[in-house]
């Protein structure tokens, strides 16, 4: 097949992918999505994990190293069909967080550290350089391998040549359909779609070379695992060391390579697109992976001994003279190398545009950020970037010289960028993991891999020299770059994957630790680990105390948005706040969204710091937060104080209200008592001035006047013995009453008391009944008092008793510390709703037995108890009337009794 | 810090679904089970294979000499392609149950 047609059907198939990309980029542009937003489309994209190193390399693995190349597809199998562990939340958090590439995630969640930003693009770039040029020489040597079969018909380039041109080939394409635009989110459309459609036919080509080999040259499927195990070769056995440590080393990197990040978050579209993909990536990676194995099986028996076996998929049908075939296979493994190069240049000028260049340039001209054509200078960073990043590819394949084979060189960019992974999975999952870690971890882990098997992978003596590599830093041996610690039994490649992540592990661990992190890492660390907690989602720091003009803000997001985006975005916030127009409100929630917005184009990072420039200052730092602080402690102090105020002088007025009425009610009693008073003074009073005016007038018969004298006599005796009581009463009452402690006898004083009462209407039999053993009891009391009170009992039942033969029990009882009088007699009792009244002044039942009485004997009993700490009260239910002493078998001391009247004075 | 307690029971429904989550968070970890056990098969103890398999790997040396003709390659290959089946059809199965709307307000635990 002469060259020619080759480079002929080569252009002839870029063309297409061409008009694919532009007919979906106009298409998009007018929203007419439909086909693109289906996950078959965003599955296909996926598939540019699948690289030359498979199409190409995976053959030679085989051939190589049996069914360990199967390791690089079993990995990501695993990470997607567990996605509901880590890519579920990965997608979520690059879509609300507009998440525009790996480094951009890990400075986002890190406090939006640019510095951290920088770092994870450096990682990425060195990493990705080899794995670019692992593509540009599997391109190369795929039109070399044409070249071989047919040596005459060819005029072909050099083979740096053949890369240069193919490497500015793919510049083109990428400058073209990935920086046409600068999207809210990063999303290129056109290729994405021209990258499934190099899906399909990646998987096309490589399917009909298996087929063609399974069935035209291995006899079915039966007869090619025959062969397979006829295969012997010792380095074919499965190593568990490298099984199990490349399945890991896959799986690490299908989540962290630059392009697939691109894919796999930044450019979806439908997070329910990955329900789909966590089992349709899978089976696509299966079948590209199925006649990997008889590929190389065949090749090896039927191709000649020095072949390159990473060449079999191209070479195998050349030499079975199937041009058509080879010519299929040709075009699958170019597009295996363009739609990765084009997506990794793409991610990767991303990271260097928006975390190096733009970084850089705002910090040259700070006054960029205010005037300037932004976009202009965005778009030109991203092509400088392009440019660049494929330039250092294609220095590294001349540099390299080609050498190598193409899995190894793959097996190191997957080892580079697997460092990324502990602070990846920590910014999600542990909230605890801090910048500092980050920084040290990753730094860490990327010079550990560098040491180990970045630098040695060029050979010895080329950028390391064999001294050090025999002999190790410094000569001591336990630095040896492939025998870390004396490991040098471990293979080289999974001794730096374990040393350089034990080491990355161990340094974002400790620095995690051991570090606090800023306010704005906080917030974000718990944005980013609650990403499925709604609540938490919404911005509570942000820009506060804005400065900036709302004008000066949609000035910048115009130059960097687009002027069209910038200002429907603008009005839709001034919308949301229900204003008119398209200036709305700078608050904090409108400018969290603008910053996401322009992160969406620039990174976390810069936008942070281009709003902060507008703004003249960081949005919040920790001294603000301490003012804010201790601010709000003041307020709520103050407010604290307030309120016991309040609620002390709520208290107040309650206590002047209750004492109010109990004034009133005081004053209403007292006219009662004094109109009472008045009315037991004037009816002795009475008959004591009409009698004397009998008297005074003279000429009565000496009999008359004897008993009207003493009528006067007893009237008088009546009256003074009311004055008694009430003074006695007030003495009572004023707790001014001294008392005559001592110890006395309960049954003696209720003899005397029995005594006493014996003259109230002495002419009544009553039947006592007493338990004398009971009264057995010494009491320390005033006995005196105690008795009046026991006679007062006594005379009422007397006096109250209207039973035929009355009977008087008193009983007694020691209860705790108590003693307890109960006096009960036979009578009809007293009615029930008059019983609360006894004890009141002048209260009296009936008149019929005013034996001399005023109403005061009980309320003044009721005081002495009082005052002796004890009580009387009526007892009901007794069949009568039934009185209950109760006191204290010894009072220590007059007590201070609480008194009727307020304590509170007004001074 | 946390609103109003989620409820301690579920209904039908919820809880199905929760049990879903549960079977796609351990569907990676059987998987990896799976692809791990022929590291524990050894050369020559592959099922059905009866004849005297090749030294190992480590054994330099005594690979070329014509011991044996016939390796466990073979096997191994059949064996990971269908677990590796086995894992897209679980996955598949799973998948859509998954997909569906979460049938209860409370935030997802991860």
């Amino acid at each position: 097949m002469p060259f020619n047609v080759l480079v002929l059907t080569s252009l002839a198939y870029v063309a297409f992918l061409f008009v694919v990309a532009f007919v979906v980029e106009r298409r998009a542009m007018r929203g007419e999505m439909r086909f693109l937003r289906s996950p078959v489309v965003y599955t296909l994209s996926l598939s540019i994990y699948c690289t030359a190193w498979t199409f190409y390399g995976a053959v030679g693995s085989a051939a190589r190293t049996g069914v360990e190349f199967l390791t690089i597809y079993l990995g990501p199998t695993l990470v997607f069909v567990g996605w509901w562990w880590v890519l579920r939340k990965l997608v979520r958090i690059g879509r609300r967080q507009r998440v525009t590439s790996i480094a951009d995630l890990i400075s986002s969640r890190y406090g939006k550290s640019n510095l951290l930003g920088v770092l994870v693009t450096v990682i990425a770039v060195v990493a990705a350089t080899p794995y670019i040029a692992l593509q540009l020489q599997s391109v190369t040597l795929s039109f070399g391998a044409f070249a071989a079969s047919d040596p005459q018909a060819w005029a072909m380039p050099g083979r740096d040549a053949t890369a240069i041109w193919v490497a500015a080939g793919l510049a083109l394409f990428t400058i073209l359909f990935g920086t046409r635009n600068l999207d809210a989110k990063e999303q290129h459309h056109g290729i994405v779609m021209a990258i499934a459609v190099e899906a399909v036919v990646k998987l096309v080509a490589l399917l009909a070379v298996g087929i063609f080999v399974v069935w035209g040259l291995g006899g079915g499927p039966s007869a090619m695992i025959a062969r397979i195990e006829a295969h012997v070769d010792p380095q074919w056995a499965m190593q568990p060391g490298r099984w199990a440590g490349l399945i890991f080393l896959s799986a690490a990197a299908v989540i962290t390579l630059p392009r697939m990040f691109q894919v796999l978050v930044v450019e979806n579209v439908d997070e329910a697109h990955l329900s789909r993909a966590s089992w349709a990536f899978p089976a696509y990676l299966f079948a590209m992976s199925l006649f990997i194995l008889p590929i190389a099986v065949i090749g090896l028996e039927r191709m000649p001994a020095g072949a390159n076996p990473d060449m079999l998929v191209l070479t195998l049908p050349l030499h079975e003279g199937q041009g058509g075939l080879a010519l299929l296979a040709f075009l699958g493994g170019f597009s295996s190398a363009t739609s990765m190069v084009i997506v990794e240049t793409i991610a990767l000028a991303t990271m260097v545009s928006n975390h190096i260049l733009m970084p850089a340039w705002l910090w040259l001209r700070p006054q960029a950020a205010v005037s300037g054509n932004l976009r202009g200078a965005i778009l030109l960073a991203r092509r400088l970037s392009i440019i660049m990043v494929l330039a250092l590819g294609l220095a590294y394949f001349r540099l390299s010289g080609g050498s190598g084979a193409l899995a190894a060189i793959g097996q190191i960019a997957f080892a580079g960028m697997a460092q990324v992974l502990p602070a990846l999975l920590g910014a999600i999952f542990w909230r605890g993991g801090s910048k500092l870690g980050a920084l040290l971890g990753l730094s860490i882990g990327f010079v550990t891999w560098g040491y180990t098997l970045f630098l040695p992978s060029f050979g010895a003596g080329a950028l390391i020299s064999a001294d050090l590599l025999q002999n190790g830093l410094f000569g001591l041996a336990w630095l040896r770059p492939q025998a870390l610690f004396g490991t040098g039994a471990m293979d080289p490649l999974i001794h730096s994957i374990f040393w350089s992540l034990a080491l990355n592990v161990a340094g974002y661990l400790i620095g995690s630790l051991l570090s606090f992190p800023d306010p704005v890492e906080r917030i974000q660390g718990a944005a980013f680990v609650n990403a499925f907690d709604d609540e938490l989602q919404a911005e509570r720091v942000g820009w506060t105390h804005g400065q900036a003009e709302p004008e000066a803000l949609l000035n910048m997001a115009q130059r960097i948005l687009g002027e069209e985006a910038a200002i429907s975005f603008f009005e839709a916030e001034a919308g949301a706040q229900g204003k008119a127009g398209f200036l709305p409100d700078l608050t904090p929630r409108f400018l969290a969204g603008l910053e996401r917005n322009l992160a969406g184009s620039v990174g976390a990072a810069t936008a942070h710091a281009m709003i902060s420039q507008l703004f003249g200052r960081a949005t919040v730092t920790v001294e603000d937060l301490m003012a804010v602080a201790t601010e709000a402690a003041q307020i709520m102090e103050y407010s604290a104080r307030l309120e016991s105020q309040q609620s002390e002088l709520s208290r107040s007025a309650r206590q002047l209200r209750e004492v109010n009425e109990k004034l009133t009610q005081l004053s209403v009693q007292k006219d009662a008592f004094l109109s009472q008073i008045s009315h037991e003074l004037r009816t002795p009073m009475t008959s004591i001035r009409a009698f004397s005016e009998i008297l005074a007038e003279g000429d009565l018969p000496a009999v008359r006047v004897a008993e009207y004298g003493q009528i006067i006599h007893a009237e008088a005796k009546r009256l003074t013995r009311l004055l008694d009581d009430l003074l006695d009463l007030s003495v009572l009452e004023n707790g001014a009453v001294h008392l005559d402690l001592a110890l006395s006898h309960l049954g003696q004083m209720i003899d005397r008391a029995l005594a006493a009462a014996s003259q109230t209407r002495p002419e009544r039999n009553f039947d006592i009944q007493r338990d004398y053993a009971s009264e057995e009891i010494h009491l320390r009391t005033d006995a005196d008092r105690l008795v009046q009170v026991l006679i007062n009992l006594i005379s009422n039942s007397r006096k109250y008793c209207d039973a035929q033969a009355p009977v008087l029990r008193i009983a007694v009882r020691q209860k705790g510390g108590r003693v307890v009088v109960d006096f009960i007699d036979n009578g009809a009792g007293i009615a029930k709703d008059k019983q609360g009244l006894i004890f009141e002044k002048f209260a009296r039942l009936s008149d019929d037995g005013r034996a001399g009485g005023a109403g005061l004997g009980l309320a003044i009993c009721r005081e002495i108890m009082g005052n002796l700490g004890g009580t009387v009260s009526y007892l009901p239910g007794q069949k009568g009337a039934a009185f209950r002493v109760s006191l204290p078998l010894r009072i220590e001391k007059p007590q201070e009794r609480p008194m009727e009247k307020p304590q509170e004075r007004p001074q | 810090m946390r609103g109003p307690r989620a409820p301690l029971f579920l209904a039908r429904a919820v809880y199905r679904q929760r049990r879903w989550r549960d079977a796609a968070r351990l569907l990676p970890i059987f998987g990896l089970f799976l692809l791990l056990l022929p590291l524990l098969w050894g050369e020559g103890s592959g099922a059905g294979s009866g004849s005297v398999a090749v030294a190992s790997a480590g054994d330099a040396g005594s690979g070329g000499a014509g011991v044996a003709a016939k390796s466990n390659s073979g096997q191994v290959a059949v064996y990971l392609f269908g677990v590796w089946a086995l894992l897209i059809g679980l996955a598949a199965y799973v998948a859509p149950a998954l997909a569906e709307p979460e049938a209860d307000a409370p935030a997802e635990d991860v």
